[in-house]
């Protein structure tokens, strides 16, 4: 109960902070490019604490531990490519996108290729990959508020979340949710560095408890360290390389079984049904979900198997590139004052990123000694927070899980209110007309259609994993950005088709995966991560339809690229914002000609 | 934006509540503006060449931008080769596997470790490339 206390006073204390910092930054912003872009004038050290603020999702927080629980030395790829995405981003984009003076990605595709019709295909993708995005992250909220505050309803957390977002967001859109974001970084970074130094210390301190549990090293499953009872939730497919007497409740492949069972090798892997109880004894071997490394030698050594190699380069190919597709990363770039600052920015990225992804690794190493247990019901996301009570004696435990619940909520927390401002950034120029009003409009829809899913659809039915939501990032826009920045040949006509072609692959291969998992699993490796094949696919399509439609190449195509590429102190940005919505002072600035630094 | 933008808000006097007022005294003498001070005397015959779009300010741009690119493709496909190649060299030499450095096994090292510090590295570099080039190429139009 204690726990619970202590996880919810840390769940209103970073609900709060984030409230008053919003309140406190809203009171200055008042015209649209406030709103949108917080007026380009966001310092670079603090825009790169806002990206990776925001960039560290609950995916990071918590996923990257319970990945690296499961699948061991394969899933250290998750962290890196996330952060390798940023040097993608930095190396061929950030800058000329920043100069390209665009406010919104639709608005690039726009500027660039000088067509309305691509300008609406792009945003509708936004508002999709968005609304997709903040979807999970609201039934993640949901889920942990449930489980910290039992007997509480699955929507309160996603209502909470919710309301902080839109409030933010409300009052002093981009300009009050960097401010928000900056802060969330640091708070997530000591909400996760400050639980992992306590615990490696204690583990150390403890002698590395190679007497209780197999080491990580010896050929054998992990094992119980203590008498555990375990409740099976939703069916599972258990894979056992020791044999291992235990006592279960319920229905075991396919049969009603109640008392003391043993499992062997030979007869792996067993099913077990929703509703089972399975209680094993201290010091036997853990039985694994079926697909990931069963044993600690297997799960220390990356895969040998030619199927999940195949499956790795797809992911790095799907990270790497899905980074700067993303429509809330995109967005916090054009909030940089000028090309130089939005390298610079990136660059701070990949250290914030670098600093905070070696605790997650850490916390989910350590949790394959103290927490096996989440091997059996497959849900190792639960990792990072229960991994303190196993540790740490006394009320330290919960007090590390409480500030670990914390940050993961402030995780949720600052996702979400991305995604909202980027899509309500959307919403409100393409749609709407761009006004103050117009965007506070959308910043309501932008929170509440993806409340109304989160609280009506069930979490199994929007769920999209990490890597397929960076594969349709990858497979939609990174072609039109890459090709946009650096080849001149493009045109509208092929950037929509590729977005169409890469998009359209990837949600079939959605749809055969939903259908395979009805029908006895027969989908390969290739569609469970099939960036390997969409994204070239896209690109292949982007050039070859562009080469057809070569009469369509815009015909200021050399001054954009002079404007994308020339350096800041020439002065050659054309702020789209301020034309669009500047004051007519700003806009006569802005036709005055160059403007110089 | 010019640097004027750049400050904390209200420095521009358009604040709202808060309208300009001029002092209370009589009609003053009005400066004439005919040019910008801040702006360089002589016209810079590069830069409008740059943006008149002749030939010689073309394959100036050209030749700018390839450099830029070439840049970046070479420090990307050093972190691409090295990142790259780790997944096919377990796959081939899975001995490497068994070696292990300080109590870590090689494979976590050089997956899980060694790229943060790697790409730091190498964004650094980029970076300060990209801005002397960058210096480079005002200069060489400024002239």
């Amino acid at each position: 109960m204690e726990a619970n206390i202590l996880a919810v006073a840390g769940i209103a204390l970073v609900a709060v902070a984030t409230f008053y910092l919003g309140y406190r930054t809203s009171r200055s912003p008042s015209t649209t490019q406030d709103f949108l872009v917080a007026r380009r004038t966001v310092r670079s050290r603090r825009n790169a604490a806002a990206v990776s603020g925001e960039y560290l999702s609950a995916a990071s927080f918590i996923g990257v531990a319970g990945l690296v629980l499961k699948d061991g030395a394969d899933a250290l790829w998750y962290p890196v490519g996330f952060t390798v995405g940023y040097l993608a981003l930095m190396l061929f984009v950030a800058a000329p996108l920043r100069r390209s003076g665009a406010y919104t990605l639709p608005d690039f595709c726009e500027a660039r290729l000088g067509s309305r019709a691509l300008r609406g295909l792009a945003a509708a993708f936004v508002v999709f990959i968005g609304i997709l995005y903040v979807v999970p992250q609201l039934q993640a909220a949901g889920l942990s508020i449930t489980k910290i505050v039992p007997g509480a309803p699955n929507w309160v957390g996603a209502l909470l979340v919710t309301v902080v977002v839109i409030a933010n967001v409300f009052g002093g859109g981009m300009r009050a949710v960097t401010v928000v974001q900056a802060f969330q970084y640091w708070l997530k970074l000591f909400a996760i560095a400050a639980p992992t130094f306590v615990l490696c210390v204690l583990f150390i301190g403890e002698g590395g408890r190679g007497s209780v549990t197999t080491g990580l090293t010896e050929p054998l499953p992990p094992t119980f360290a203590e008498n555990t009872t375990l409740d099976v939730r939703t069916p599972v497919l258990l894979e056992v390389t020791e044999p291992v007497h235990l006592a279960a409740n319920g229905v075991v492949d396919g049969d009603e079984v109640s008392g003391s069972v043993y499992w062997t090798p030979m007869s792996s892997p067993y099913e077990v049904d929703a509703d089972t109880q399975l209680s094993f004894f201290a010091g036997s071997s853990v039985p694994v979900v079926a697909g990931a490394p069963p044993t600690n030698d297997l799960w220390l050594a990356p895969s040998g198997d030619g199927e999940d190699v195949f499956a790795t380069y797809s992911l790095m190919l799907a990270l790497f590139l899905g980074t700067m597709g993303l429509p809330h990363v995109l967005v916090r770039f054009y909030t940089n004052p000028d090309g130089r600052a939005a390298r610079r920015t990136t660059l701070h990225v990949l250290l914030l990123l670098g600093v905070f992804y070696l605790f997650p690794i850490l916390l989910g190493a350590l949790s394959r000694l103290y927490v096996p247990e989440l091997l059996v019901t497959g849900r190792t996301d639960a990792a990072v927070l229960e991994l303190p009570s196993k540790l740490a004696p006394g009320i330290l435990g919960p007090i590390l899980a409480a500030v670990l619940t914390a940050g993961a909520f402030a995780a949720f927390l600052s996702t979400s209110s991305g995604l909202v401002v980027s899509v309500s950034g959307v919403l409100s120029t393409d749609v709407l007309r761009g006004r103050v009003r117009d965007f506070r409009f959308a910043t309501a829809v932008a929170g509440g259609a993806p409340l109304a899913l989160a609280i009506v659809l069930r979490p199994s039915d929007i769920s999209l994993s990490v890597g397929m939501s960076f594969t349709l990032a990858a497979s939609t826009f990174c072609p039109v950005l890459l090709l946009g920045v650096w080849w001149r040949k493009l045109t509208s006509v092929g950037a929509a088709a590729g977005m169409v072609v890469g998009g359209g692959l990837v949600l079939a291969a959605l749809v055969l995966n939903a259908v395979s998992g009805f029908t006895g699993n027969w989908a390969p490796a290739l569609l469970l991560q099939p960036a390997l094949v969409t994204v070239p696919v896209a690109f292949l399509t982007v050039i070859l339809v562009s080469r057809a439609t070569q009469s369509k190449v815009p015909a200021d195509v050399n001054q954009m690229r002079l404007r994308m590429h020339a350096p800041d102190g020439l002065g050659f940005i054309r702020d789209r914002a301020v034309a669009r919505f500047g004051s007519a002072e700003e806009r006569a600035r802005l036709a005055d000609g160059r403007h110089r630094k | 934006m010019n640097r004027h933008a750049a400050g904390p808000p209200g420095r521009d006097g358009r604040e709202p509540g808060k309208p300009y007022r001029d002092p209370p005294t009589a009609p003053r003498r009005k400066r004439v503006v005919l040019a910008d001070s801040r702006a360089p005397v002589t016209v810079l015959r590069t830069v409008v060449e740059l943006e008149e779009q002749t030939s010689y300010g073309e394959a100036l741009v050209t030749n700018f931008i390839r450099s830029q690119l070439k840049w970046s493709v070479l420090l990307g496909g050093i972190v691409l080769a090295y990142l790259a190649a780790l997944p096919a060299l377990f796959y081939f030499v899975p001995a490497l596997t068994d070696v292990s450095v300080a109590g870590v096994p090689l494979p976590w090292l050089l997956v899980g470790v060694a790229p943060f510090p790697l790409l730091f590295g190498v964004a650094y570099w980029y970076n300060s490339k990209a801005e002397r080039q960058e210096q480079a190429f005002v200069a060489l139009v400024e002239k």
